[in-house]
């Protein structure tokens, strides 16, 4: 298995708060890694580092798409990184909510499109059988998670759990070789977390991403990830497998003193 | 070194008058994050309605510096009573619509208020009833500094001296404090949001109908159209300090009017509007955050 | 709806209120200068009158406001289904869109010069507020200073025509690149602001322009302005004013359909998608893969280039300019044109631009409470119908097999 992500001692600071604090971790191809961790661990900001959104203080940050050469990211902008190949979703959920459901999905593949405004406004035939391509890419992703029939609706009008299977849509749209998930369970019933569940291992048997998941929900965890990264105050304090993490005493102090949640 | 002293001192009058105007959009956006674009007109209704009572009174053979505290009692209840009326009826609905919305209400409350003072008075510059006394003791630093400077530095300090004090130290000031950390939290605690958002609006108008009052009397005229730009610059005075903090408005205006003084002084006073706008777009793209400000991050 | 016993004693209230707050202003004139007083005690009674029936009319407004949340049909919602299936139903909008055309051909003849000429104005309105609706109907960023551009247009023109002795058409596409240039210039410092900041500093922009035009005498000739620019020609034929008139409403017909057609194919588009997610949220759409810079600067210089084009046309209809055509109020009617139309819909603000534009013109009573209106149009929209009078309209998009379908059968 060869490596596609590889995450160096990563530091982020805000003012006098370090919310992360020399964090490495790997994430290599067809695997699911789940970052688990309290509230406030800092697992949304190792996110937010790696996806470009912020500038991390300190640390490398290299990815290795499939047959190219490795390139360090820390310090791109969010659009590069998503061109690259890593897509995310959002804890709190960030849908284009006055746009339809397709146009969400349509949007994730702007960055494998070319339509330039001259182009848009000639609309010859590259641009047609881009259009066309979009389009069918769209529908066949809204189908993989089950939202074909609201594919005309705003994003906005979807019930919760069907806006975050949305967010899912709109992030494999780009074409990525990793997919970041954040808390893709928080909020949904038992029902659709299982639904969710089959999904997520479905992106990685058949399309064969790898991904990288931030999760509460410890049942589903436990079901889908190959590896476990537990941080604590911006600290990474365990990794291994889901055994091995579900006995180990430092992850379950852990846990024991934040009683709020998983 | 005398020009340099009268410069310094109409700089400074310039500038309190920038940092009465500017607490109002910095408080208000501290705590409801918008810029209250029809602030620059209740400082112009403070100032037309202290215009309309003194003017009523001096013709009706009231005369002295009576008068000029009636009327600025009056400005100031008027200037409160707008902007009460004003969040309630163009900014409340809104709580929670996209970012846009309010804003764009604001700039249409902003000319609403315009035009109807231009309709419901006049387009035509008034002339402002020369109010404030001209003081004798004064008379040696006459060529320095005027007694209506003077006055305006001693009201404007007294003000914000008084809103320091209100909001360290009052119940309602504690609220205020809370708002603008958490508006969420300080709900959950028992803070009445929405008062603290009225009460909040009502302070930020009596000072700047403070303002307008001493600005009338000042310059000696007025019409509809002087909230326009002042606004604008006491908005750039509250973006030079750090928006939403309140030493920032005052250190922001005064800057803003010293610097104003000394290029109208010494430079050309025709691009004398231009220049603060410069320091508006400067300071926006150099430094967002302000001189005191801190830069914060936006959370994902 | 009958107000209830409740409603009434608040509108009783708040007519009271508002008889004190309108009191100094509504009922004491004051003449400073001549020592005169006037009370009208009159307009008390009419502002009791008028802010209590409005008071009424607000309550029931609000209340349906927050009842359309329930899922019950209201008067807005039923405006909103018509204009979907207005727009998705070929066999109503393409006769609808015949007929006016039609109509917009046949002018000239059904209605004198002087109605022509006004037409002219409005049509002119309607293309800068499809250029404005660009930047902030669709991408999101408020531009109060959009006005800036279309006197660059203008200038351009004006200075090309009275120095060099550049002709019209030659120097129509050159107002749009100018226009647009100066939008990618102003645009690149304010990339990284915020929203409310963008405002504020295009609102500087625009008064910077006008004070700039004001006082460079070398160049622009100052408050004076600039006088005896060309009119627009064709093939050097002499044409009377009446025939220019026509020549000049015939071209902004024209550039009307242009600009709908350009914006709408756009708005269709991997770009006009794009604009739309930056609108909807900055950070989604940049780890969507989208470039900000670029997508901010494509709507704000395409915005801008409809400005200037329209500019030249301005200063050639008009002949003359000076810098008091380009003032605030002028990127404020603009932006009331694009919030009464509707944030990015096409059709919303082509009738917006008629209405303001015309209304005023023909209804003196309009005209002087214009800028009133256009202030109270900006915050009612705001509140009741923060999405115009015809909401933006997405494309129905099916998938590829059955478009296939649809083109066979
Ligand atoms: N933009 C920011 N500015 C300041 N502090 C932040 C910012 N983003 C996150 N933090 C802080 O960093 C810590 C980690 O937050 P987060 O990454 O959201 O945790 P998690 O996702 O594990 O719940 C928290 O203390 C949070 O308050
Ligand atoms: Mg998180």
């Amino acid at each position: 298995m060869e490596t596609l992500l590889q995450v160096n001692d990563l530091t982020m600071n805000f003012g006098g708060l370090r919310a992360i604090d020399h964090v490495s971790l790997e994430v290599r191809s067809g695997e699911i890694v789940a970052l688990i961790g309290p509230n406030g661990a800092g697992k949304t900001t190792f996110f937010n580092c790696i996806t470009g959104l912020y500038r991390p203080s300190a640390g490398e940050i290299r990815v290795f798409p499939p047959g190219q050469k490795e390139i360090r990211i820390d310090g791109f902008k969010p659009n590069r990184v998503t061109a690259i190949g890593m897509a995310r979703t959002f804890q709190n959920i960030r849908l284009f909510s006055a746009m339809t459901v397709i146009e969400n999905v349509m949007i994730g593949r702007h960055c494998r499109t070319s339509t330039n405004i001259l182009g848009a406004i000639l609309r010859g035939p590259r641009t047609r059988r881009q259009e066309l391509e979009t389009i069918d890419k769209s529908y066949a992703l809204l189908e993989k998670v089950g939202l074909t029939r609201y594919a005309n609706e705003l994003a906005r009008n979807l019930p919760y759990g069907a806006q975050r299977r949305l967010e899912i849509a709109r992030a494999l749209a780009t074409d990525p070789f990793l997919l970041l998930l954040d808390e893709p369970a928080a909020g949904m019933n038992p029902r659709e977390t299982k639904e969710l569940d089959d999904l997520i291992v479905q992106i990685r048997d058949r399309d064969g991403l790898a991904i990288l998941l931030i999760e509460h929900d410890m049942k589903l965890v436990m079901n889908i990830s190959d590896r476990i990264v537990v941080m604590e105050y911006g600290k990474r304090i365990a990794e291994g497998t889901p055994d091995a993490i579900r006995n180990d005493p430092k992850v379950i102090e852990a846990y024991l003193g934040d009683e709020t949640d998983a | 070194m005398e020009y340099f002293l009268q410069l310094f001192s109409s700089g400074l009058t310039r500038g309190s008058i920038y940092a009465l105007i500017a607490l109002g959009y910095t408080m208000v956006y501290g705590i409801i994050q918008l810029i209250n674009f029809a602030h620059g007109e209740i400082y112009m209704i403070g100032a037309f309605v202290a215009l309309i009572v003194s003017g009523v009174l001096t013709i009706y053979g009231f005369s002295g510096a009576s008068i000029l505290v009636f009327a600025a009692v009056v400005a100031v209840i008027y200037a409160a009573a707008y902007g009460y009326t004003l969040e309630r009826i163009a900014y409340r609905p809104l709580r929670g619509a996209p970012r846009l919305s309010p804003l764009i209400s604001a700039i249409g409350m902003s000319i609403f208020l315009q035009n109807y003072v231009l309709l419901a008075q006049t387009p035509d510059f008034l002339p402002f009833p020369a109010l404030i006394p001209e003081f004798e003791f004064i008379e040696p630093l006459a060529h320095i500094i005027g007694s209506a400077e003077l006055v305006i530095l001693t009201v404007s300090t007294i003000s914000m001296i008084a809103l320091t004090a209100l909001i360290k130290y009052s119940r309602i000031g504690k609220a205020m404090r809370a708002t603008q950390q958490d508006m969420h939290m300080a709900r959950l605690v028992g803070i009445d949001v929405d008062r603290v958002i009225s009460v909040t609006f009502v302070i930020g108008s009596v000072l700047a109908a403070i303002g307008g009052v001493l600005v009338g009397s000042y310059i000696g005229q007025i019409n509809f159209y002087i909230g326009f730009m002042a606004g604008i610059k006491a908005f750039t005075a509250a973006v030079l300090g750090g928006i939403g903090n309140i030493p920032g408005a005052v250190l922001g205006g005064l800057v803003l009017g010293l610097s104003e003084a000394f290029a109208a002084g010494y430079i050309s006073s025709a691009y004398e509007d231009v220049f603060a706008f410069g320091v508006l777009v400067l300071i926006l793209i150099l430094r967002p955050a302000g001189l005191l400000g801190r830069a914060v991050k936006q959370k994902v | 709806m009958l107000p209830g016993h409740r409603s009434i004693k608040t509108a009783l209230r708040t007519a009271l209120w508002f008889m004190f707050l309108t009191l100094p202003f509504m009922v004491v004139r004051v003449n400073t200068l001549k020592g005169e007083v006037e009370w009208r005690w009159q307009n008390m009674l009419w502002v009791g009158l008028a802010v209590f029936l409005l008071a009424i009319v607000w309550d029931i407004a609000l209340s349906n406001r927050h009842k359309r949340s329930d899922r019950k049909p209201s008067a807005s919602q039923t405006l909103s289904r018509l204009s979907q299936r207005v727009f998705h139903d070929k066999t109503v909008y393409l006769p609808i869109i015949a007929g006016v055309f039609c109509l917009a051909l046949l002018f000239p003849w059904l209605f004198n010069t002087y109605q022509v000429n006004i037409m002219v104005l409005a049509l002119m309105f309607v293309v800068l507020g499809l250029g404005l609706n660009i930047t902030v109907g669709l991408a999101g960023l408020l531009d109060l200073g959009y006005i800036a551009f279309f006197a660059v247009g203008a200038y351009t023109y004006a200075l090309l025509n009275t120095k060099f002795g550049v002709g019209f058409w030659f120097s129509l596409p050159i107002g749009g690149i100018v226009g647009a240039t100066f939008g990618i210039l102003l645009g690149f410092p304010i990339l990284r602001l915020r929203g409310d900041y963008l405002a504020i500093v295009t609102l500087g922009f625009g008064s910077i322009a006008k004070i700039v035009f004001e006082n460079w005498e070398e160049v622009f000739n100052g408050a004076k302005g600039i006088a005896g620019i060309g009119r627009p020609g064709l093939f050097n034929i002499e044409m009377s004013l009446e025939a220019t008139t026509t020549y000049i409403y015939y071209l902004m017909v024209a550039l009307v359909m242009f600009a709908a057609f350009m914006t709408n194919r756009l708005k269709e588009s991997r770009i006009g998608r794009a604009w739309l997610a930056l609108r909807e949220d900055e950070i989604a759409c940049v780890t969507m893969g989208i470039d900000m810079a670029r997508t901010k600067l494509s709507a704000y210089a395409f915005g801008a280039f409809w400005a200037g084009l329209v500019g030249v046309i301005f200063a050639a209809r008009n002949t003359y300019i000076n810098p008091n055509s380009f003032t605030f109020m002028e990127s404020a009617l603009v932006l009331s044109v694009v919030v009464l139309g509707g944030m990015g819909s096409i059709v919303g603000v082509m009738i917006a631009a008629m209405v303001l534009i015309l209304l005023p013109e023909y209804l003196r009573a309009v005209a002087e409470y214009r800028m009133l209106v256009f202030g109270a149009v900006m915050v009612l929209m705001m509140i009741f119908r923060p999405q115009g009078l015809v909401s933006n309209v997405h494309r129905y998009y099916r998938k590829h097999s059955e478009t296939d379908a649809a083109q066979k059968g």
